[in-house]
């Protein structure tokens, strides 16, 4: 496997715009002759069909909803980053990048991150020119809040729906582009595999979710925006159905998986309430701007909160940081929460939570203003607890959120792969090993709407339209390949559920390779998931058949992947002999309790290549270099 | 708790489809709609049985795919709340319960309780949207937008897509849906360029796709998940009058 990050020459601030440059286009004449497959329709893969279509490529888009707005980045909640300085408070598209590199724990690629804090203010003016409602100031112009991480306000938002708005931009755009026929949308299909043809990926086969057929679909170029793999822990914040599925069957096709072992817990979930739960609800980390975090100072307090007194109160992020304070990065914030809970101080009827406060703030500001800032998560938090959060302290705690690891990119978003793409959060590319809130939603839209519309043009300006199409061998035996899983999967006809199998795997994969890991633990996880796998496949039983709309079908089949990619995730972990960021291994920490780097052995990217099933993979390294942010311990007291 | 649930089974488009009775026990409070479904289901796998197709995502009330009938009422007995934010707090012991798919010409049965709601994305592909290229925008300062007219198009703009306001309406109109976008995007000085155009072909696509025309029931407020207020049918009616007398060219007259 080659890894050639083809990260351009020159200084920092002009890479891009030199890389620009550089390229090669192809010419309007010529673009409509060219296929583009575009899987996922969430903020990076919406975006990109709508810029793709207005460029003239043909394209088309799949996505396994009933409709494109349905894409999980609707449901992100506080806001997206850029460098806009608008409140004139000391930002600046390089501290944008500084604190985005510094967040992630030095384990990202600066040209890329110095890249994306650039686009950050090309993606604001875009979403307004869209009829996004951001919020405003009084006089009209754009209202900003802060988010962990940061100490300049920078992060734009609309109410407590940032992402459904940015998204129904996004998905307005690419439904004009339906409308002006150059983009073909694809609904209730899901991506089973890639198709590589003589070393370029040429196309995808699918099952059509309601007639259950498996069909082909050829093309010059292939880019996944299909998002990361937080359900692997099962319960998650993320939406039910999100998976693993076409980022793992590229890899299983050629494509590098680099640092699966990077997944961000988010701080303030709602604490689970019993064992039938089927997902975790997240409440924005913007509610940390005037929420304070505390848990009483005596273990197995009973107290309702309002008894406790303020001296027996641990503000312990205050305490512990006081620059920071509450808004500390999230996998700071996260390991804090854990650490009270496991000494006993949690709180709530299962002492798995700690308090968000609002007193202050509602005393402070009035509960008029508190509730124009975070009225719809108020209601959301008393819809799902029955608790109202103006009278007692909202309960939280961390759940699996968003993933940092992903398929490997070069600065182009290409992987190793010629003709893959991968875009958003199904690449590894800008975040490192920690991504600061309010960022995903600035990197799914860069480079959506503005890198991989141009990169791409550099690959296909140097391949002559493909004229094999889904007729080629090739496509047969990826489709041979498909039905043959959904066959057995259907004829096991053992005695489980899919969804047990999948809790064991979440609960496995949240004690031994969740928010803390050592060595033993990642080993002892290596050997049960592979026994995991071979109960799956010799006892699940998944009812109906593969003629219609069968749902138990399609959650084996995305189990399935998730049996093996866990199994890689543990690996990169173990192998990862260091703390970094999100990845936090217990023999390595610093003297305070932060995560401890390793920076002569490990300032690198992890690349897995898959070498078949039962094979142990082999890891290829992309060293970092950092000659911006110099490499400097985490402080954020 | 232990219910009754009555729920639409129904194999394929064609099929006529019936209700089936199941037991559905040790149901506690906290749990969600969807996680009492989803313990049904697994039963009903745990039996080697289909279990309930049913669309659903997020499970936090902004994706808009689920949505179904509980007791004849579009997402259920809370209101401003999705089937999968409805918690069995609010339902008792013993509650015999019946769920149903949205029912509507326009919104025809897939399977069970997923309906096909492609509708409403062919009316958005009409011309719900700003006819903007990327990157060929100006600075997002440059035009200033009151506080108000933000406030009042964002009210308009968190419609989800979920179709309970078709659902609820005696004419299975899509009316409050078509509305919502083409208020949010009327109400802002970008989406004056096209507001006129914009009705006009929006509404003539809800029309061809079978949708009912409104008449002022407000049953679609009321099951609105998002609240979104009939006052925007309103808004949409005075820019669809203005757009018709102003600026649609007459039949069989030259444009």
């Amino acid at each position: 496997m080659e890894l050639n990050a083809r990260i351009p020459a020159g200084p920092i601030e002009q890479k891009w715009d030199r890389h620009r440059f550089d390229m090669k286009l192809v010419n309007p004449a010529n673009k409509r002759k060219y296929n583009v497959i575009i899987v996922g329709t969430g903020l990076a893969g919406a975006s990109a069909a709508a810029t793709m279509g207005e460029l003239g490529y043909n394209v088309q888009a799949f996505t396994y909803h009933d409709s494109p707005r349905r894409a999980h980045s609707i449901a992100a909640q506080g806001g997206i980053n850029a460098a806009k300085n608008y409140q004139s408070d000391g930002d600046s598209i390089y501290r944008l990048f500084h604190d985005t590199v510094k967040g992630g724990d030095f384990r990202s690629r600066e040209a890329n991150v110095y890249r994306l804090a650039q686009l950050s203010l090309n993606i604001i003016d875009q979403a307004v020119a869209q009829g996004v409602p951001f919020a405003r100031e009084y006089g009209g112009l754009l209202a900003n809040r802060s988010f962990g991480g940061a100490q300049v306000s920078r992060t734009f938002y609309a109410r407590g729906q940032t992402g459904q708005q940015l998204l129904l931009g996004a998905y307005q755009a690419l439904e004009r582009q339906v409308n002006a026929g150059t983009v073909t949308m694809h609904t209730r299909h899901e991506m089973l595999d890639l198709v590589v043809v003589e070393g370029r990926a040429r196309g995808i086969v699918t099952r059509d979710l309601l007639s259950g057929k498996v069909e082909s679909h050829s093309a010059d170029a292939v880019i996944l925006a299909t998002g990361g793999y937080s359900n692997v822990f099962f319960l998650s914040t993320n939406a039910k159905l999100s998976n693993v599925t076409a980022t793992w069957r590229a890899h299983r096709r050629g494509a590098g998986f680099a640092n699966p072992c990077y997944t961000q817990i988010h701080p303030t979930c709602i604490p689970q309430s019993g064992d039938y739960q089927s997902k975790l609800t997240l409440m924005s980390e913007s509610l940390r701007n005037d929420g304070r975090i505390w848990v009483p100072r005596k273990k197995g307090d009973d107290r309702s909160p309002e008894r406790i007194p303020e001296g027996e109160r641990d503000y312990y992020l205050e305490r512990l940081y006081p620059a920071f304070g509450n808004l500390t990065p999230r996998d700071i914030a996260s390991r804090r929460a854990k650490e009270m809970v496991d000494a006993g101080q949690g709180v709530g009827p299962l002492k798995n939570g700690v308090y968000l406060d609002f007193r202050d703030a509602i005393d402070r500001l009035g509960k008029q203003a508190v509730s124009d800032r975070y009225g719809n998560l108020f209601a959301m938090y008393e819809k799902i607890t029955g608790e109202d959060p103006y009278r007692e302290p909202m309960r939280i705690y961390p759940a699996p959120h968003y993933t940092m690891g992903g398929l490997w990119v070069d600065y182009n978003l290409m992987s190793n792969v010629p003709g893959l793409f991968v875009i958003g959060e199904a690449n590894f590319s800008d975040h490192g090993a920690n991504r600061l809130g309010a960022s995903a939603l600035m990197q799914g839209l860069a480079d959506g709407y503005f890198v991989v519309p141009i990169t791409i043009g550099d690959y296909l300006s140097g391949t002559p339209p493909w004229t094999g199409g889904s007729g080629d061998a090739a496509f047969r035996d990826v489709e041979r390949d498909a039905k043959a899983r959904t066959d057995r999967l259907l004829s096991a006809k053992g005695t489980r559920t899919v969804d047990s199998f999948h809790m064991e795997l979440g609960r496995l994969m949240w004690d031994l390779c969740g928010m803390e890991r050592n060595a033993e633990g990642l080993e002892e996880a290596l050997e049960k998931i592979p026994k995991l796998r071979e109960a799956f496949w010799n006892d699940v039983t998944v009812p109906g058949s593969g003629e219609t709309l069968n749902q138990s079908l399609e959650k084996a089949g995305r189990l399935a992947d998730f049996l093996e990619f866990g199994e890689l995730m543990c690996r990169d972990a173990l192998e990862r002999d260091e703390s970094s960021g999100a990845h936090y291994r217990r023999e390595h920490t610093t003297e305070e309790g932060e995560a401890k780097r390793n920076d002569d052995e490990f300032a690198h990217v992890s690349v897995w290549e898959y070498r078949g099933e039962g094979e142990v993979p082999v890891e290829h390294r992309e060293e970092l270099e950092f000659e911006h942010v110099p490499l400097s311990q985490r402080s954020y007291k | 708790m232990r219910l009754t649930l009555h729920v639409w089974r129904q194999a394929g488009r064609d099929d006529t489809g019936s209700f089936e009775t199941y037991q559905a026990d040790g149901i506690s409070e906290s749990m969600s709609f969807l996680d009492m479904l989803d313990l049904v289901n697994e039963e009903l796998a745990q039996e080697g049985k289909e279990p309930i197709a049913f669309d659903h995502d997020c499970r936090e009330g902004i994706c808009g795919s689920c949505g179904v009938m509980i007791d004849g009422v579009p997402h259920g007995p809370k209101s401003m709340t999705t089937a999968c934010q409805v918690h069995m707090r609010s339902f008792k012991d013993g509650d015999e319960i019946w769920v149903e798919p949205w029912r509507a010409t326009s919104f025809p049965v897939i399977r069970d309780l997923v309906v096909d709601r492609s509708p409403f994305d062919r009316i958005i592909e009409a011309g719900g949207y700003i006819s903007v290229r990327t990157g060929s925008v100006p600075d997002a300062n440059t035009t200033p937008i009151s506080k108000g007219a933000v406030e009042t198009a964002m009210d308009a703009a968190v419609c989800i897509g979920c179709g309970a306001c078709v659902a609820a309406c005696p004419n299975a109109s899509a009316m409050l849906f078509t509305a919502s976008k083409v208020a949010h995007l009327a109400l802002l000085p970008q989406g004056q360029p096209e507001r006129y155009d914009r009705v006009l072909k929006m509404v003539d696509v809800h029309d061809e796709e079978g949708f009912g025309n409104c008449t002022n029931h407000g049953a679609c407020e009321v099951a609105c998940p998002k609240g979104i207020s009939v006052d925007y049918i309103a808004q949409l009616n005075r820019d669809l009058v203005r757009a018709t007398l102003s600026f649609r060219p007459e039949k069989g007259t030259a444009e």
